[in-house]
């Protein structure tokens, strides 16, 4: 399929730009509603759709009103605060806990390594709605609805699984003997921790992290039962705003969050790469 | 090695016997790695696992009858509803020595909300005795005196309905997320048109199937296509799939939100091009629609990340060596391709199912009244009608469903080797 032999027949070349033409159609579907928001985040007027202006690409149908309203909206300020106080926490605790017991994980010898990966995976697996609502029944008992480090450890929690994943997918292919070999030339666990095996499973731990950063600035049921109108995040403001059909300002939010998960995504692929190449792989 | 030799304890170097040196080794090892998860784990259990728990055991907890009234439960015993007379006076004194802390603490409305679930005006008639019990004269007959703040007092159902909850454990909200009661009479289904849940079930697990099926049907030419081009080529097309997947849900969901109206984007260029008149644009938002299409572009990644995965291991050829032993395109295609990929058709489908079948962002913006799931409804139950023994059982029903998909899941691909991006 991927190029056409000079003896094709007429019907095999009819399919192959077929299909060609037919996932075009599905990446198109795929990228389009991304990208659509990002001209319409600059409507002059306060429309969800294209103005003839902007159509006829006339300058004055396009504006930074949107984004300029974001920026000084204190409703907006406050989420886009509360998200930025939130997520960085989550994740540090996500991070740390994770790669510890990654580590713990891909030891020779677990005793009961299926029940309790099956325990750390599950926050990834049971439906939001379920966690949300059994947390905030549980977080109640205990003080923590409607507070900061209630949200903070909610997060945290449903961070981890994507920690784990990350970190053992790298420790998989990580050589035991080059422990042994740092051993036997005199150095400590901890030389050895430090020296050997932190730099091959850095690049699983970013990625990790990253993920845990980016499920807790995306999450939003969660928030929506667990917070109180003080740890209001970006997500919960488009949420409500989504739901009462507030303004276009949202356009210009989610428009800056495709900036955040492109840069994401950039440097993702390069920590791929870089393990790619580490390990003695092409990079691909 | 002579035979004594080798009968011989083999010992270390400071005297151990070998396989006891090995042991303690093995155990020591054993013991660092349970240190190392220990944190994680402690964390999970807490913060995770306990909610979890004790959403479970809402569902069936049932301790505000008796803790309310617990002289009245306590005296109830003696008495059956089969006589078909209500209690005598000792039921009516210990209601009232009851209720009189329970007005004090305002707690006898939220038991009569409670015991409204299972029988409608109950919660008046808490109500109205709460306001009453302070006038009422312990001295004289106490029956009397509620039945004339309440002639619901002198029903034999009332009673019936309070001795039948009286119990710490129900199985009420079980039943109640089964469309079902427990009446005095036993186990009944509710009228049909108050029938929600089972529909709503149904709904849910239709939509998923749906919404899968149109994941398969988009998913599989684009992992088909990836894994057939040059890698050079595919990383680059990779980036049309990994942006979405990266992008928040709630961007998308409002990016559809966007498309779908019917001021939006997709009926302005229907009526611009004249395949609908401006009178009938398109409803495609707000209804069963409008879930569909939005769900199935975000999660049509996790349908094609594990097909891809699967397909790239797939050796090209197989299918060149089907089509030199006279095969055409399309049995080559079907007869040795197609079976070798069906592993991750498994994988993918039963990861996307999962995520469908537990979705309430999406559906709560884009679905209308139509287009909702069951976790809409476990929401609404917990934010707004603060049935909270509700919300919980139709949680519990959920997440069974999901535990069993994960039994699935974990049987085709493994938890260990689920991958990201």
């Amino acid at each position: 399929m991927s190029s056409l032999p000079p003896y094709a027949s007429p019907l095999q070349r009819t399919w192959h730009y077929t299909f060609r033409f037919i996932c075009g159609l599905i990446f198109f579907f795929l990228i389009f509603p991304i990208l659509v928001i990002l001209p319409l985040s600059f409507n002059a007027q306060d429309f969800f759709t294209f103005t003839p202006e902007m159509l006829a690409l006339k300058p004055e149908g396009f504006s930074f009103k949107h984004y300029e309203d974001f920026f000084t909206n204190p409703d907006w300020q406050q989420a886009l605060t509360n998200s930025v106080l939130i997520a960085p926490t989550a994740t540090i605790l996500a991070t740390t806990f994770g790669t510890l017991a990654a580590i713990g994980l891909s030891q020779q010898h677990v005793p009961y390594r299926s029940a309790i990966m099956a325990i750390l995976i599950s926050p990834m697996i049971v439906p939001l709605i379920i966690s949300a609502a059994g947390m905030y029944f549980f977080y109640s008992r205990v003080g923590l609805q409607g507070t900061y480090w209630g949200v903070v450890l909610a997060h945290a929690a449903l961070g981890t699984p994507f920690v784990i994943i990350t970190v053992t997918a790298t420790l998989v292919g990580f050589d035991r003997s080059l422990v042994r070999a740092a051993a036997s030339m005199g150095a400590n666990p901890v030389t050895t921790f430090f020296k050997v095996q932190m730099p091959l499973i850095v690049p699983g731990v970013v990625s990790g992290a990253l993920f845990a950063f980016i499920t807790s600035f995306d999450e939003v049921v969660v928030v929506l039962f667990l917070g109180s109108a003080g740890q209001k995040t970006l997500p919960w403001q488009m949420f409500t705003g989504l739901r009462e059909q507030i303004s276009p300002t949202i356009l210009a939010v989610a428009s800056l969050m495709v900036a955040i998960s492109i840069v994401l995504l950039s440097v993702l692929e390069m920590l791929r790469r870089r393990s790619e190449r580490l390990r003695g792989l092409t990079p691909g | 090695m002579s035979d004594t030799a080798s009968q011989q304890v083999l010992t270390t170097q400071d005297g151990k016997p070998l396989k006891q040196a090995l042991a303690s080794a093995l155990r020591r090892e054993k013991l660092r790695a349970l240190l190392l998860i220990a944190p994680l784990l402690i964390f999970v259990l807490l913060t995770f696992a306990a909610p979890i728990a004790d959403m479970l055991f809402r569902s069936v907890e049932n301790g505000i009858v008796e803790d309310t009234l617990p002289k009245t439960v306590d005296a109830l015993q003696a008495w059956d509803p089969q006589s078909g007379q209500s209690p005598g006076e000792a039921v009516f004194a210990a209601l009232y020595d009851d209720m009189v802390v329970a007005v004090e603490n305002k707690t006898h409305t939220r038991l009569g909300s409670r015991l409204n679930y299972e029988k409608t005006g109950i919660s008046s008639l808490f109500r109205k005795t709460g306001r009453r019990v302070g006038k009422m004269d312990a001295a004289e007959p106490l029956k009397a005196q509620f039945i004339k703040a309440d002639d619901k007092w002198d029903e034999v159902e009332t009673w019936a309905t309070l001795k039948l909850f009286s119990p710490r454990i129900t199985p009420a909200y079980f039943l109640a997320a089964g469309d079902a009661q427990l009446t005095p009479d036993g186990i009944k289904m509710k009228p049909a048109d108050e029938q929600i849940y089972l529909f709503l079930f149904w709904r849910t697990l239709f939509l998923s199937v749906v919404i899968t099926l149109c994941c398969l049907l988009l998913g599989y030419p684009i992992a088909f296509l990836l894994a057939a081009l040059p890698l050079r080529t595919s990383n680059i097309l990779m980036i049309l799939v990994l942006l979405p997947f990266w992008t928040s849900l709630l961007v998308r969901t409002s990016a559809w939100k966007v498309l779908l109206q019917q001021q939006g984007v997709i009926n302005d260029f229907l009526v611009w091009t004249g395949f609908v008149s401006d009178a009938d644009r398109l409803v495609m938002i707000n209804n069963q629609t409008g879930t569909i299409i939005a769900m199935t572009h975000i999660l049509l990644p996790f349908m094609i990340l594990p097909l891809y995965s699967v397909m790239k291991t797939i050796s090209p050829s197989y299918v060149r060596a089907a089509k030199s032993l006279g095969a055409n395109d399309w049995i080559a295609f079907w007869r040795v391709y197609f079976p070798q990929s069906v592993p991750g058709i498994g994988a993918g489908a039963v990861l996307v199912f999962i995520l469908a079948i537990g979705y309430y962002i999406t559906p709560e913006l884009v679905g209308g009244t139509s287009g909702i799931f069951i976790s809409n409804r476990i929401a609404y139950h917990i934010s707004s009608s603060l049935n909270w023994g509700l919300g919980a059982a139709l949680g519990a029903l959920l997440l069974i469903a999901v535990m069993i998909l994960f039994v699935v899941y974990d049987k085709i691909v493994g938890i260990d080797n689920v991958k990201l991006g």
